[in-house]
């Protein structure tokens, strides 16, 4: 792909979301500004700069990704990453914002007076927000190296130093400019070539194979495979070889390949025909760290489609970088119709990866076999288009997709650097803040460095499962359940998120191999661990009836009252 | 006004309601200050057992009405997956409904949830302020 454009959108969304930040800066005076811009921002630039915090990496490449390689199913992540707002916007805005609590564990503390549910919340923030952040910046990472073949870990460090300033700098009112022009940014970044690609599409003749199952191939096109695949063959297909094939070394061979399974070396070369399907490939040898990737679109069982839903729906209350942005609104009203404007425009917005992952599994179905498919999005207009206005597109999307890193990792900055300040640092001042945000942002930038590898869509299906089973309960049981107690709040919080993590930590090392009833469970924990969750919380709550705190009573009166009637209570 | 009219034709028997300018106005949370400080107002402010009646009550009626859209959503979303299983064949059906067809419904519930939850608001205020 040609870069001579890339780089300049992608310079010039940095410096735009620099200089949106430093206007920030300027207006943002008081302490009050920094953490939660004073709480006055109205409904409209809330809910852009809540969308535009929410829209990841995920959202923007992972999604198109994930429909290329597995097909509809996988639509279940935007629509269930919608939906996530709306039972967030029936159990939860409200009071929240009404709780007056800054962070989760603020929450947890007004709510239980324990001290140390407080910790255990700050410590699941902090793990659900590293979490979170590690695919921000590896997405980061692979578009430049698909824009310029630069090394992995260069996106991901410019992302984080990026965010490390604009946050540190300007705190929460900065960054809610940033946000809210950074929803636009990306919404026009996927919309304007979407127009064009489509136009192109029919300009084909509306070829409407992408639906069908398996894809296939358009035209001849040759396939670099860059980490050693099995494809599984259901039909004898031929293909034209340069490379590794079963253990076998061929030069340029037309290769009939029998049915069954064929396993590719890396570096291997092979050019399908016009109009072969494309086989389908498993990672091995170390690749398959995903869930989703390690199941064909066959074996995924219904288990995991309803797990997805599951923690979806119920893990976006939960994420930390959501909760923090309901404090700056003005009040719990203005926190429900921000709530709605939100569905709205996130709404809209994941109309169009869809339409990505179509033309995708049309244009570019080698993807599936190459092992980079989060990168359709940036290649489909150079593919589909070519010539200067490809390249113009193409840009266009990287910037988009770098505002979608930037964004994304601002919140959780700010929500994890928030956590640390209050809970961890010595003393509470905007300068330790600054301090929290170098924090926040240097554990997982090493790790990405370090670890590096995992699907951007599935890491962000682990945040969501996890905030699911911990925070979902404690968020839901704390407003609307009187008797809920500190010790089971603890235990609820330990026994479903700590089952869902270790559950998914199994899962990462590799250890129910494939294909075992055991693996789906594990790797898709939120069916189980949810209910877990919730169970646990309410047991021990109902065996430890003498610890409900003594002031809960005026504590939920304050949460659910209207503003005008209560009375000058101190938040 | 339809406040003139009700006025007009309707014979008090009670104590006169007080009607309060620019109920709406308030009730979206622009002014929070109350005006005055009656009956159930104090009960809650208290905290009296009466007063927290109040407050159960209100959060009942709002747990209702969540309860009602998280059935709707369950209703609505709950059996596409075992439709899309059971109709393997039915690929553009599933590209259609989960790419674009359930965004609409999503948002015209959260609207129809606000304008509810608001409505409880109001009523809650009406009945704590005016006795």
């Amino acid at each position: 792909m040609n870069s001579s454009y890339a780089i300049p959108a992608v310079a010039l969304v940095v410096v735009a979301t620099v200089l949106v930040g430093a206007f920030g800066l300027r207006i943002s005076r008081t302490t009050s500004d920094f953490y939660v811009a004073s709480r006055t921002v109205g409904p409209r630039l809330n809910a852009a700069a809540i969308s535009g915090e929410y829209l990841s990496a995920a959202s923007f490449l992972g999604i198109a990704g994930l429909v290329l390689v597995q097909g509809p199913d996988m639509l279940w992540y935007p629509v269930g990453y919608t939906a996530g707002y709306l039972v967030l916007l029936i159990f939860v805005a409200a009071p929240l914002r009404r709780s007056g609590a800054y962070t989760l564990p603020d929450f947890a503390e007004a709510r239980l007076a324990s001290q140390a549910v407080r910790r255990l919340a700050g410590a699941f923030v902090v793990g659900v927000g590293w979490l979170y952040l590690l695919p921000q910046l590896q997405g980061a990472g692979l578009t430049l190296t698909v824009l310029t073949r630069a090394p992995d870990w260069l996106g991901g460090v410019i992302v984080a130093v990026v965010v490390t300033a604009t946050v540190a700098a300007g705190g929460m009112r900065s960054i809610t400019f940033v946000q809210a022009f950074q929803y636009w940014l990306k919404l026009t970044a996927l919309l304007v070539p979407a127009l064009f690609l489509v136009l192109t599409w029919q300009h084909d003749g509306a070829p409407r194979h992408a639906f069908d199952e398996p894809a296939t191939f358009r035209e001849q096109r040759v396939v670099r495979v860059d980490d050693a695949i099995d494809l599984r063959l259901d039909r004898p297909l031929t293909v034209m070889v340069t490379g590794t094939v079963d253990g076998r070394t061929h030069t340029a061979t037309r290769l009939e390949l029998t049915a069954g399974t064929h396993h590719i070396e890396r570096g291997t070369r092979l050019t399908f025909t016009r109009g072969a399907p494309v086989p389908e490939a498993w990672r091995s040898g170390g690749g398959d760290l995903s869930p989703s990737q390690a199941e064909s679109r066959e074996e995924r069982p219904l288990y995991a489609t309803y797990g997805l839903i599951l923690a979806t729906f119920l893990g976006t209350m939960g994420l930390p970088h959501v909760v923090v942005r309901f404090y700056t609104s003005p009040h719990g009203v203005a926190a429900r119709r921000t709530t709605v404007a939100v569905l709205g425009l996130i709404g809209a917005f994941y109309l169009l990866p869809p339409v990505y992952g179509a033309l995708g599994r049309l244009y570019a179905p080698e993807l599936t076999l190459s092992g980079d498919p989060d990168a359709a999005v940036l290649l489909l207009p150079d593919r589909m288009i070519g010539g200067v206005g490809g390249d113009l597109l193409g840009a266009l999307v990287a910037g988009g997709a770098f505002a979608a890193f930037l964004s994304t990792a601002s919140g959780l900055t700010m929500a994890v650097a928030g956590v640390l300040t209050q809970d961890v640092l010595p003393s509470r001042g905007v300068r330790h803040f600054r301090l929290g945000t170098v924090l926040a942002m240097a554990v997982p930038l090493a790790a990405s460095v370090l670890v590096g590898g995992l699907p951007v869509a599935d890491a962000v299906g682990l945040a969501f499962a996890v905030s699911a089973s911990s925070f979902c309960p404690l968020l839901v049981l704390g407003i609307w359940w009187r008797r809920l107690t500190p010790p089971g709040a603890a235990a609820g919080m330990l026994v479903g998120g700590g089952s869902a993590l270790l559950a998914v930590a199994a899962t990462m090392g590799g250890y129910p191999g494939e294909g075992a009833a055991l693996h789906a469970l594990l790797a898709w924990p939120a069916l189980w661990s949810v209910p877990l969750g919730f169970l646990t919380m309410i047991l021990v709550s109902l065996a430890t009836p003498g610890r409900v705190p003594p002031g809960t009573a005026s504590v939920l009166a304050r949460f659910h009252l209207p503003e005008e009637v209560r009375s000058e209570v101190t938040a | 006004m339809p406040q003139d009219h009700t006025e007009r034709r309707v014979v008090v028997t009670g104590p006169p309601r007080q009607t309060v300018p620019h109920a709406r106005l308030r009730s979206r949370g622009r002014y929070p200050q109350a005006s005055g400080s009656y009956r159930p107002r104090t009960e809650i402010d208290e905290q009296t057992t009466l007063g927290h009646t109040y407050v159960r009550s209100l959060m009942r009626t709002q747990l209702r009405a969540a309860l009602t859209v998280i059935t709707v959503l369950g209703l609505l979303v709950g059996p596409l997956p075992l439709l899309f299983a059971a109709l393997p064949d039915a690929r553009r059906l599933e590209w259609a409904v989960l790419g674009f067809g359930l965004y609409v419904p999503l948002v015209l519930l959260a609207h129809w949830y606000v304008r509810r939850a608001e409505r409880n608001e109001r009523d809650f205020v009406r009945l704590v302020e005016d006795r």
